[in-house]
């Protein structure tokens, strides 16, 4: 049995076919690589997880987190809460919308299929270069945490929400427009690229083509952003920009369990609040 | 529109450097009003041809006179309204499917229209009635608010369709148009562009998969076969022995059903654009 055809050895549709996975020693490398790779990452973070189930931290944290029971709901607290619920939803808000204005005309201005150049071969110089820098700028508004920029404002504009929902309407405005770029550039560019061809102009073929082909990706990514503003808010609030973040870090600061417990209650009402509404706006827009 | 193409080598701009040009020496004539229809075995270069004449594909050499103007030596400006005058229909139809049909349908208007009042006719119609009758002559009426995406792959190119009898052009290039329809509908929806075009003097031209349909309603065919023109004629002189020769290696395509292109068209449009990764920072 094993010449299992003597007279033709080297036809190769006869051989028998190899007994082995030959992605096998592959997979095996690139696994043990990353491995390798993640080690100096864990000895540079000092992680350490095993810290956690000690008697001493788990005493420390047992004692934090059995004081969260009851949550604090004196109506004093809670008319304190509702306020700054208030607040922290008109900064993120008030951000969002403000980081809308900064993104929308970038996008316009970055977006690839919207070249009328490139319809025909390579894009032209001049609209290549505003498109880079554009995308330059995105990337310079994105690159500086929200967090570094409230720090700024607040000596600029002093304590209070004006500084958190400038720091947010920068931060997100360059992100909104690089995503809002390239959901607009994974759609489908036929119906885009047919309009510029039949002579359309190019804002023409964004409402009557563009638009309509990715609006609930952008809805959902927006109402999406809306509700990682409102976290943002509450680290905003811990350096001095109002709202849920700062009566956060003062009952942190207390150690007031029952207040950090109906706070973090708040947080998570107002997020599965953005789940909601996301879905509604993605069922409407579908 | 006349239009004049003279020795055009092309080439997909997609296509790998060394490739086959997809058209070699193609020279074209094209009287004002005229209608003729472009055949051809499948990768002839029929839908590059379409490009060239179309404004919207640079021929690596040769040229192209539109109206006696050389599209390529005019700025981008000047060239976006040149292109308002021209109709390129694709073969699948380029329609957004969260869209109504009124909308894609005046969507063919835009060239004529100022930004502002596009965006008014995107809050109301501007022309219901013009989108109305234009989508009767595909009899689509019926179909005038419902959305792109309910619509089946015919009623979808015969929308497409409906698009050139509101556009401001004088030339339409419609690359094959009855792909994905049943043969009365085809019969309608030549009738439909043929009549519109001789209508508004315009000047037409057809890529065609049906060579039937193609002998039955144009006057003038030509032939095309690996990028090259095989003849030019009035439809009467097309011998079965020319279309034989035409469309040698390639038999199946000549006698039997054209290939349906119903069932990707159905599903390019159905398909959802890949979600994007949102991640918060």
């Amino acid at each position: 049995m094993n010449a299992a055809n003597p007279t033709n050895p080297t036809n190769p549709a006869l051989t028998p076919p190899a007994d082995r996975d030959p992605a096998w020693w592959p997979r095996v490398f690139w696994c043990s690589a990353a491995l390798v790779l993640l080690w100096p990452l864990m000895v540079a973070t000092e992680f350490k997880p095993w810290v956690l189930l000690e008697a001493s931290s788990l005493r420390v944290s047992g004692r934090f987190i059995g004081s969260f029971f009851p949550p604090a709901l004196d109506a004093e607290f809670l008319t304190l809460v509702a306020r700054d619920t208030w607040r922290t939803v008109a900064i993120a808000t008030a951000g969002i919308t403000l980081a809308w204005v900064i993104a929308v005309p970038l996008t316009l201005l970055s977006t690839r299929v919207l070249s009328i150049s490139a319809l025909s071969g390579r894009m032209a110089t001049l609209p290549f270069v505003a498109r880079q820098a554009v995308r330059w700028l995105l990337i310079v508004l994105r690159s500086v945490p929200e967090l570094v920029w409230a720090l700024i404002f607040v000596r600029v504009v002093g304590l209070g929400p004006t500084s958190g929902v400038l720091a947010i309407a920068l931060t997100y405005g360059g992100m909104l427009g690089k995503v809002y770029a390239e959901i607009l550039e994974s759609g489908e560019p036929l119906a885009t690229q047919t309009l510029l061809r039949n002579g359309s102009g190019r804002m023409q073929a964004f409402f009557y083509a563009l638009l309509p082909g990715s609006s609930a990706e952008l809805v959902s990514y927006t109402v999406y952003r809306w509700e990682c503003a409102i976290r943002s808010s509450v680290v905003l609030g811990f350096v001095g920009a109002g709202g849920l973040g700062q009566q956060l870090d003062n009952a942190m600061k207390m150690f007031n369990g029952g207040e950090v417990a109906t706070l973090l209650l708040v947080f998570m009402a107002l997020v599965a609040l953005a789940d909601r509404v996301s879905a509604l706006l993605r069922k409407g827009l579908a | 529109m006349d239009l004049e193409l003279q020795g055009a080598n092309a080439r997909h701009p997609a296509a790998r450097a060394g490739s086959v040009p997809a058209l070699h020496g193609v020279s074209l004539r094209v009287a004002a009003g005229e209608q003729l229809a472009v055949i051809g075995p499948s990768g002839s270069g029929k839908t590059t041809l379409l490009h060239v004449l179309g404004a919207a594909l640079p021929p690596q050499t040769g040229q192209l006179r539109l109206s006696g103007q050389d599209p390529w030596v005019l700025p981008r400006a000047a060239l976006q309204r040149l292109r308002g005058q021209l109709f390129l229909a694709p073969q699948v139809p380029p329609l957004p499917p969260r869209q109504r049909v009124v909308t894609a349908v005046l969507a063919g208007r835009l060239p004529a229209q100022s930004l502002l009042s596009s965006l008014r006719s995107l809050l109301y119609p501007s022309d219901i009635p013009a989108a109305f009758s234009a989508l009767e002559q595909f009899d689509l009426g019926d179909k005038l608010f419902e959305r792109v995406d309910r619509l089946s792959g015919g009623e979808r190119q015969r929308v497409g369709l409906a698009r050139a009898l509101l556009a401001p052009a004088r030339l339409w290039l419609v690359d094959e148009p009855l792909s994905s329809l049943d043969p009365a509908r085809a019969q309608q929806a030549l009738n439909a562009l043929t009549a519109g075009a001789r209508e508004r003097g315009v000047t037409l031209v057809t890529t065609l998969h049906q060579v039937d349909a193609a002998l039955a309603h144009f006057p003038r065919i030509v032939g095309l076969r690996d990028g090259e023109v095989a003849f030019d004629l009035p439809a009467g002189q097309v011998t079965p022995e020319r279309l034989a020769r035409l469309y040698m290696q390639h038999e199946d395509e000549l006698t039997g059903a054209a290939p349906s292109f119903a069932t990707s068209v159905a599903q390019a449009a159905d398909e959802v654009p890949e979600p994007v990764v949102m991640h918060c920072r």
